[in-house]
């Protein structure tokens, strides 16, 4: 053939050897770290990436302790905690959005916290709210320390509000219909009064919650979809989009909502309280004057909202559990929860946090902290995260006019149904023995 | 044929001219295509590269910018600093390296028995790996990861490399190859007393470094690109091959365009480079191999 | 003399199976194993529960094939595969044709170069390459529709929508894998004697009757060799919908593997996940055998 490889044969050799003697020293020395233990801990989005600025502080205290965090995206955090757990590879702490703790839990995966809990000078249950505290229990015990709180609220433009005659922002589902037809009016065909994008679940189960539906039934057996309370939060839901308040858009096809928020071609947003903190920082200076946070409007009143969150769960499998529960006390302190809101605008779970002043005189927190009396959990089932995808990817059937409610509806039902079958036959069996 | 041509031409002078017209148009025509092909070819690339170094939000400008108004390393400092891509650079070439050198040896010495050594059962067992070539990977994912969490690979190094250690197209390439290896230098060797392994080693390795060469660079391509198999079975990013971190990443940054875009440079030039630099074989490698069939 | 007698076939033998037995076990164990073990998966349960406590799981006989057979997702992965392969597959191909005889006509000098230039998108890395895309499909910022707008067509929707998402995916691959089909073909026509073009020639015969009356008939089996094999691998579809579009939206680049790994190791239903694994076996076992029987006709 002509062609001379003998020394691309002997280059490539030497980088073999060469590079199997680094992984030879990368897969051994992972474990021993000297005299120092070693905490992984596991953290999404820019809770992640914030993380990092808090650990210094802890490691002073415990110059034994080395903690080391791994961010993932929330797109891919809860496959890649299954697959850490499947594969035994799971870190000694995780952040877990607190619809997942009866997951795990139902894996065996999580340690229980009750006797951390007891025997705590720092971490006090009582001095945390507690329909957020309850979230993390599973069967009597208590599987996640709340790290932070997430409920949804309205973003909205004040002075488009005002310009359509409502100094404060509705309370009631009727008084905020009308207020979005008076400022549609006022816009132009590409502009929308409500960002809603289709492939979220909060909205739709938030409306229903409102509207008195337990969203499954029977100890979480069975779908709750085509009973009346559901139906009517879901119509509440697809009339912002037949009536042309909200654009049948995905997250992923808005390119930029903080410049649509400033520009007016959306006049309203619903998003959690780290949004504060993204608002702040990214809405240019004209804007900032202009913006607020309401809570949500209910059917005759003040409304519910999800009882959401994040906790801070310890892996059963962790071999590091009291320097790991040392970090979850020191992450609950009111002071670095203030330091932690500070960085991410997420809200603490704990009152004492709440006393400080920073809340006292912050007015767009102050929403936040009353819509925090009236928040409603999940149904704790481990098969809430599946649920939740299936609830709002039939949504976008609605939406698109794919089909019909009476079609969306039933089809939720037996989707759903589906996916619990298992858990009702483990709790049959349990019944058995 | 050429004779008659030239005949013609010197008798009929008008049509010579229009012949050699006709020739130049032809010529502008296909030049012209395959430019404009080039550029089709290359212009993703072209405006990966250079999106990679536009200041943070020139990428999404309307209308969009094919060049950068001014040069920055910001994005590909970034990657390396804060985001840890000199780490997964690092596993993806590890991870390549040592599939490729080991698989060269499993493959070809799998891939000569078949051609040249005689034993009893070679052409059922031959059968049998052809049956394998049909089935796609992907059927066999799902218990190969139940597999390797019991044997407490998930997420490891060796977990994504030991699928890759055997390929049975690996092994009927080299097969194909070793057939043409004069048996009497075999013979010859045999009877000087040589073992099978010496003769391997000393007689056929030599004789088929070119398909190995070619064998090389394609298990070291397509191990570097590969993304299902590391997708599933790693979660921790310290283990996080090239093109899984670069979605992982995708996920958490998908508004920062020109930093996806320099993590995607990174991740291309390695692979791009060995194809350059060894062009020769992986392209000699396709042709001869279709031809036979 | 010493060993002047040839080698015993037993030890010949003996040396055989040494030489095979790495890359067989390996095969073996990781490969075949596994496959035989996702039909055993694929009539239980085995889900997450399963995989905390494996007592859990039960034997189900038929049930997540009829699940699946009933199941209005399974088969828009279906039709979302078939249309990628059937579309994607002729298209790759055309294109690998005409780029192959562009570079191997006789007036055009520098053909290395330029093969080296139609085979780079082949060799990059898909994971990078589709997010490359995923930007130049953008809507208002992306190079394509800017590059339309020129000729006059409005924007398109290439990601949002759920009839340009696919045709979008299926455009980025044709351009990622012509590269290596018109390899293949450049081989093919290589071999075609110049004498039949020559002849054709004499007769009266253009470029474009030459291209019917000999080009197309002699590469006819490495055509259809290369047209079922690229719709084989194009079945396999899944990091394209993975990295751009997640398998939307509302679903429609969804293919069979995204739908597998979804099921798989999203939502941990293994059983139900082995189930699909051996439908998109089944699908391309016709389809391999298919080729089989068409190349026996034309050989």
């Amino acid at each position: 053939m002509g062609l001379d490889p003998s020394r691309p044969v002997r280059i490539s050799f030497v980088l073999v050897t060469g590079l199997l003697l680094a992984f030879a020293v990368a897969s051994c020395s992972s474990a021993s770290a000297g005299d120092k233990t070693t905490l992984r801990i596991w953290a999404m989005g820019r809770e992640g990436e914030v993380l990092s600025q808090l650990i210094p502080g802890f490691e002073k205290e415990h110059p034994d302790i080395h903690v080391e965090v791994q961010q993932i995206p929330w797109t891919a955090a809860h496959e890649k905690l299954l697959t850490a757990y499947v594969g035994d590879a799971t870190p000694d702490i995780a952040m877990l959005g607190n619809t997942w703790v009866p997951e795990f839990v139902a894996l065996n995966s999580l340690a229980p916290l009750d006797s951390f809990a007891e025997r705590s000078k720092e971490i006090r249950r009582d001095d945390f709210f507690p329909g957020i505290w309850k979230t993390n229990v599973v069967n009597g015990k208590t599987y996640g320390i709340p790290w932070y709180v997430d409920t949804r609220l309205i973003f909205y433009r004040s002075d488009i509000l005002a310009k359509a005659g409502y100094k404060e922002f509705p309370k009631t589902w009727a008084d905020w219909t009308t207020a979005m037809k008076k400022i549609k009016s006022q816009m132009s065909d590409k502009q929308f009064p409500m960002l809603m994008p289709t492939n979220e679940w909060p909205q739709p189960v938030d409306f229903a919650m409102e509207a008195g539906s337990p969203i499954l039934r029977d100890g979480g057996r069975y779908g709750a979809f085509e009973q009346p309370a559901f139906r009517k939060g879901f119509d509440f839901y697809l009339g912002f989009y037949r009536q042309g308040f909200a654009s049948p858009v995905s997250s992923s096809q808005v390119s930029n909502l903080f410049q649509e928020f400033e520009r007016g071609n959306i006049a309203m947003y619903i998003s959690g309280p780290w949004y504060i903190g993204e608002f702040k920082n990214r809405l240019d200076s004209a804007t900032q004057t202009k913006w607020m946070t309401a809570p949500m409007p209910g059917i005759n009143g003040p409304g519910v909202s999800m009882a959401g969150g994040s906790s801070l769960s310890l892996f059963a499998a962790s071999q590091h559990k009291k320097q790991a529960w040392l970090l979850m006390e020191f992450l609950s302190r009111p002071q670095v929860q203030l330091q932690f809101y500070v960085l991410t605008g997420d809200l603490p779970p704990r009152k004492a946090a709440w006393q400080d002043t920073t809340f006292a005189n912050n007015k767009y927190t102050k929403a936040f902290r009353d819509q925090l009396e009236r928040v409603v959990p999940m149904p704790q089932v481990p098969e809430w995260e599946e649920i939740a995808t299936t609830i709002f990817e039939h949504g976008e059937q609605a939406i698109r006019k794919a089909r019909t409610v009476d079609q969306t509806l039933s089809s939720l039902d037996q989707d759903v149904n589906a996916m619990l079958e298992k858990r009702r036959y483990l709790l049959a069996q349990e019944k058995k023995t | 044929m050429t004779r008659l041509v030239v005949v013609d031409e010197t008798q009929f002078g008008a049509s010579l001219d229009s012949a050699l017209t006709r020739r130049r148009i032809s010529q502008v025509v296909l030049y012209a295509l395959l430019i404009i092909g080039a550029l089709i070819a290359l212009l993703p690339m072209l405006w990966m590269l250079s999106a990679s170094f536009m200041p943070t939000g020139e990428a999404s400008t309307y209308p969009p910018h094919l060049i950068p108004t001014r040069i920055t390393f910001i994005h590909y400092r970034e990657l390396f600093t804060r985001l840890n891509l000199g780490r997964y650079l690092f596993n993806s070439a590890l991870i390549a390296v040592v599939v490729t050198s080991v698989s060269l040896v499993i493959n070809s010495l799998a891939g000569y028995a078949f051609a040249k050594l005689r034993f009893r059962g070679r052409d059922r067992a031959f059968r049998i790996l052809s049956l394998g070539l049909v089935l796609p990977v992907q059927v066999a994912m799902l218990p190969l990861f139940l597999l390797m969490k019991n044997l407490h690979l998930i997420n490891t190094y060796w977990g994504v490399i030991i699928p890759g250690m055997a390929s049975i197209f690996g092994i009927f390439l080299i097969r194909q190859y070793a057939l043409s290896i004069p048996d009497d230098m075999l013979d010859a060797a045999r009877i000087d007393g040589a073992s099978e392994l010496r003769i391997y080693w000393s007689v056929v390795v030599p004789g088929i470094l070119p398909i190995l060469a070619t064998l090389a660079i394609w298990t070291f391509l397509a191990t570097w690109n590969d993304f299902m198999w590391p997708l599933i079975v790693l979660s921790d990013e310290a283990h996080y091959t090239l093109p899984v971190a670069l979605a992982n990443l995708s996920g958490e940054h998908v508004m920062d365009t020109e930093l996806m875009m320099a993590g995607s440079v990174l991740t291309v030039i390695p692979v791009l480079a060995v194809f350059l630099f060894l062009q020769r074989y992986y392209i000699q490698g396709v042709m001869a191999g279709s031809v036979k069939g | 003399m010493m060993g002047a007698r040839a080698r015993a076939p037993s030890d010949v033998g003996k040396a055989a199976w040494l030489f095979l037995a790495p890359a067989l076990v390996l095969i073996f164990v990781f490969f075949f194993l596994p496959v035989l073990a996702s039909l055993v998966l694929s009539v239980t349960d085995f889900d997450i529960y399963a995989i905390a406590k494996p007592s859990t799981t039960r034997f189900v006989g038929m049930a997540n094939y009829t699940k699946l057979f009933h199941s209005p997702e399974f088969w828009q992965a279906l039709r979302n595969t078939f249309y990628f392969a059937i579309v994607g597959g002729p298209l790759t191909i055309a294109v690998s044709l005409a780029t192959a005889l562009l570079l191997n006509a006789k007036l055009v000098r520098f053909k290395s170069f330029f093969r080296t230039i139609y085979f780079t998108p082949f060799v990059t890395t898909l994971v990078a390459v589709s997010i490359v895309w995923r930007y130049l499909y953008h809507t208002r910022y992306g190079v394509l529709n800017y590059a339309l707008a020129h000729v006059g067509i409005a924007p398109i929707d290439w990601l949002g929508n759920p009839h340009w998402a696919m045709p979008a995916i299926i455009l980025m691959s044709v351009w990622k894998n012509f590269g290596y089909n018109m390899l293949i073909f450049i081989a093919g026509l290589q071999a075609i004697p110049q004498d039949l073009y020559d002849a054709a020639e004499i007769d009266g015969a253009g470029p474009v009757r030459r291209f019917f009356a000999v080009t197309l008939p002699l590469l006819g089996p490495t055509l259809l060799f290369v047209s079922v094999i690229t719709m084989i691998g194009y079945f396999q579809l899944f990091s394209e919908p993975y990295v751009m579009t997640q398998g939307g939206p509302l679903r429609a680049t969804t293919s069979v593997v995204l739908m597998m790994y979804e099921e798989g190791f999203r939502w941990w239903r293994m059983g139900y996940a082995a189930a699909i694994a051996f439908v998109l076996f089944v699908v391309i076992l016709i389809a391999t055998l298919i080729q089989f029987r068409l190349q026996k006709e034309h050989a």
